[in-house]
């Protein structure tokens, strides 16, 4: 493990964010631990928190495993951190604009048209409008990996409606129980002002035509949805209707929520339903979840949707390539947080580089998700190796491949005491009228000793992530 | 030319529905090739929601019938001046990319045969040469015959059979031209068709493909020809579907039955009817 950063142990001594870990870690009795980790679980069964993280798909009902090990930062750490998810978030939001509208970035030779304009997610219904505030995703979700004390790469981004934030209140709320001594001894951030933080955000893109407080609803596809928990969980905390398709209806210029006083009118729809079936008016005509008519109100400026339709062409694994250079043209800055070198296989070039180097790259598939259909090539046997370069050969457009990267690691605890496993992190840049983020985030933790794939569904959990104050 | 459009849909319910909602692309494209002189969309107990001018350039307008309902009619009046560009969108104002008609949808995806058929254009002299050839191809290949698909027919499945309507010869030209690289759309309007000439739906559809110089082109292999001063554009799309002049949903469990009737005449002429 020698080649990783340890965010604990660097250079044989205790990193500062970690100082006041040490002792709590070494003078827990193991037999203390396990009631700990027994009482932790017991808490998360008994909220119902099962779900998995946005597409990662798995058995819905599985627990995810929560490591009760910390991931610190420092205060300066995290500053950085933030103005380089805050940068990145408004290059993406800029770029949709951009591209529902002129289309600069791609007339100045930036951006392939045919990444753009021939992409599945690109919504040819919504060219040429304009959302409140000039905003299409208001809740981006930045994936990030960290490979040296000042070293962060983004993964991917998370334009739609990244999930996962429940976790990250949930897992402080427990901690907080369960260690309160901890919270004494470090003077870590607060993250539970996210509620109040994301109903302001959406309350700040209502429709020019809402006077007043504006009506604000939760629309999910329902409770077999994975991560239906998290839907009634944020309503709950911004106290405001958890509604399905069923719930809405379009009347004359508005959208109406069925209510035992009559009919409400809704301003601002968080949808955590995919495009395609929001509205069987516009797009699948077949979709029982929507709500017929809606995206004509939103067009002729009755309702906002978050995220508003058509996002999803910023977040697709092709277009991540480009967001650096997003950033430079939208912004007329350099980018703080890099990118993952990353070759695309439908590029003879790269195609080829990928081939000779299959052991030592990670594969993945350009619309894939979850940690399947991927290769990591040094986790790999030859046979492995071989079959996947049959499926590339086959179809090298589906295909991107990256360095395998030397993921931080962070302690964790596991059978045998402590050990370190590998840790990713995505935080939550909400985007309204102002671009705000909680000091925190979700943190996904490998727990499978030396696996780099955080994923749930292959055998990840999470963790509580502090932000020190300075 | 100066046509008279009455257009009237009846849809009937076997037991009253809570509610309706439809969006309408029933407006004539703006364009030189034709000037609206009077136009009139109205919806039995209707309440007209948000309208707008989408990033193709069709008007849309919402529309909303409380419940609970057991018919519901669209009637659309106007009259048109139109004028013949050859087929060419001159004047026309929109926003989205050519690029965008490039995506393949279900009813457009291109099988072995239309692949087949498509080398039709492969020694063409230029980029409009190689969409005549297309298009004759698939009048050629697809014969006018009317119940002989469905609204979910595919062009593949068209061609296959040999047989089908406008639907099925713009989305086979659609499949066609985009898999030779060609942006192509689906396009919705009326036909004035006169006595003589071979069996017309006045309810009209055909395909667009974009010709570098000219910009949007029509293209109707139905009749072997480009649109003219007898056709009306109402609305564009990716297909049938996407383009459709009306897209509407009832709710409640009732089925319903939709009836048709369009005439599109000249001026003070006798117009022709179909049911």
């Amino acid at each position: 493990m020698a080649d990783y950063f340890n965010e604990m142990y660097h250079s044989g001594a205790v990193r500062t964010p970690y100082a006041r870990l040490e002792d709590w870690m070494k003078t827990m009795p193991a037999e203390f631990r396990q009631m700990k980790q027994a009482e932790a679980e017991a808490l998360f069964r008994r909220i119902g928190i099962t779900f998995a993280v946005y597409g990662e798909g798995g058995d819905p009902d599985r627990l995810i495993p929560f490591d009760m090990f910390p991931r610190v930062f420092t205060g300066a750490e995290w500053a950085r951190l933030e103005r380089g998810i805050k940068q990145r978030a408004r290059a993406l939001n800029a770029f949709l604009v951009d591209v529902y509208g002129r289309g600069e970035i791609v007339k100045a030779g930036r951006i392939p048209a045919n990444l753009v304009y021939q992409n599945e997610a690109y919504e040819k219904a919504v060219v040429g409008f304009v959302p409140p505030k000039g905003v299409y995703s208001h809740i981006v979700g930045i994936d990030l990996v960290r490979t040296g004390p000042d070293d962060f790469f983004v993964l991917e981004d998370n334009c739609r409606t990244p999930s996962g934030v429940s976790y990250m209140l949930e897992n402080r709320e427990i901690m907080m129980r369960m260690f309160p001594e901890l919270f004494r001894a470090n003077r870590i951030q607060p993250v539970d002002s996210y509620s109040d933080r994301l109903r302001r955000t959406l309350a700040s893109v209502a429709p020019a035509k809402c006077k007043g407080d504006p009506c604000i609803v939760i629309l999910t596809p329902g409770h077999f949805n994975s991560a239906y928990y998290e839907h009634s969980f944020l309503a709950d905390l911004m106290g405001v209707e958890l509604v399905e398709g069923q719930d809405l209806f379009v009347e004359g210029e508005y959208v109406w929520m069925r209510t035992t006083e009559g009919p409400k009118r809704v301003d601002v729809i968080y949808r955590r339903i995919d495009d395609a079936f929001i509205d069987p008016l516009c797009f699948r005509p077949d979709s029982m979840l929507g709500v017929p008519g809606l995206m004509d109100v939103y067009r002729s400026g009755g309702v906002s949707i978050c995220s508003a339709p058509g996002a999803g062409v910023a977040d697709d694994k092709a277009v991540y390539t480009y967001v650096p250079e997003m950033v430079r043209f939208y912004l007329g800055e350099e980018p703080i947080l890099q990118n993952v070198p990353t070759w695309q296989c439908a590029k003879a070039d790269d195609l080829k580089y990928v081939l000779e180097r299959l052991p030592e790259l990670v594969v993945k598939e350009v619309h894939g998700s979850g940690g399947y259909g991927m290769l990591v090539g040094p986790k790999s046997t030859r046979e492995q190796i071989e079959a996947f370069r049959a499926k590339i050969e086959k179809d090298p457009d589906n295909y991107i491949a990256q360095p395998t990267l030397a993921l931080s690691t962070t302690p964790t605890f596991v059978a045998e005491g402590i050990a370190p496993r590998h840790v990713d992190l995505r935080p939550y840049c909400l985007v309204g009228e102002q671009i705000d983020l909680v000091p925190g985030g979700l943190t996904r933790v490998a727990l499978t000793e030396g696996s780099l794939v955080v994923n749930s569904s292959q055998g990840g959990g999470v963790k509580d992530t502090w932000v020190l104050a300075e | 030319m100066r046509l008279i459009v009455d257009h009237v849909t009846r849809y009937s319910y076997d037991q009253p529905v809570r509610g309706v909602v439809q969006s309408h692309r029933l407006t004539p494209t703006v364009f030189e090739g034709q000037t609206v002189v009077d136009w009139q969309v109205t919806v039995t107990d209707g309440c007209p929601g948000g309208v707008f001018r989408d990033g193709a350039g069709d008007r849309v307008q919402a529309w909303s019938v409380a419940g609970p309902v057991s018919e519901i009619v669209v009637h659309v009046k106007g009259v048109v001046e139109t004028r013949d560009l050859t087929g060419v969108l001159r004047g026309h104002r929109e926003i989205v990319r050519p690029e965008v008609y490039l995506r393949e949808t279900t009813p457009t995806w291109a099988d072995a045969a239309l692949i087949e058929l498509s080398s039709a254009a492969d020694d063409a002299s230029g980029p409009l040469d190689a969409a005549h050839r297309l298009s004759g191809a698939v009048a050629d290949a697809i014969a006018y015959a009317p119940g002989t698909t469905e609204a979910h027919t595919t062009a593949a499945e068209a061609l296959a059979q040999g047989k089908g309507v406008c639907q099925d010869h713009a989305h086979a030209l659609i499949a066609m031209a985009r898999h030779r690289g060609i942006p192509a759309r689906y396009v919705s309007g009326y036909l004035f068709a006169d006595a003589e000439g071979q069996p017309h739906e006045a309810a009209h559809a055909w395909a667009e493909l974009w010709i570098v110089g000219l910009g949007w082109v029509g293209f109707d292999p139905a009749n072997r020809c480009c649109p003219d001063e007898r056709y009306i554009r109402l609305g564009s799309g990716l297909d049938a579907l996407d383009a459709a002049p009306i897209r509407g949903i009832a709710r409640g469990p009732g089925s319903e039955t939709m009836n048709v009737r369009v005439v599109v005449a000249p001026e003070a002429t006798q117009g022709q009817t179909q049911q």
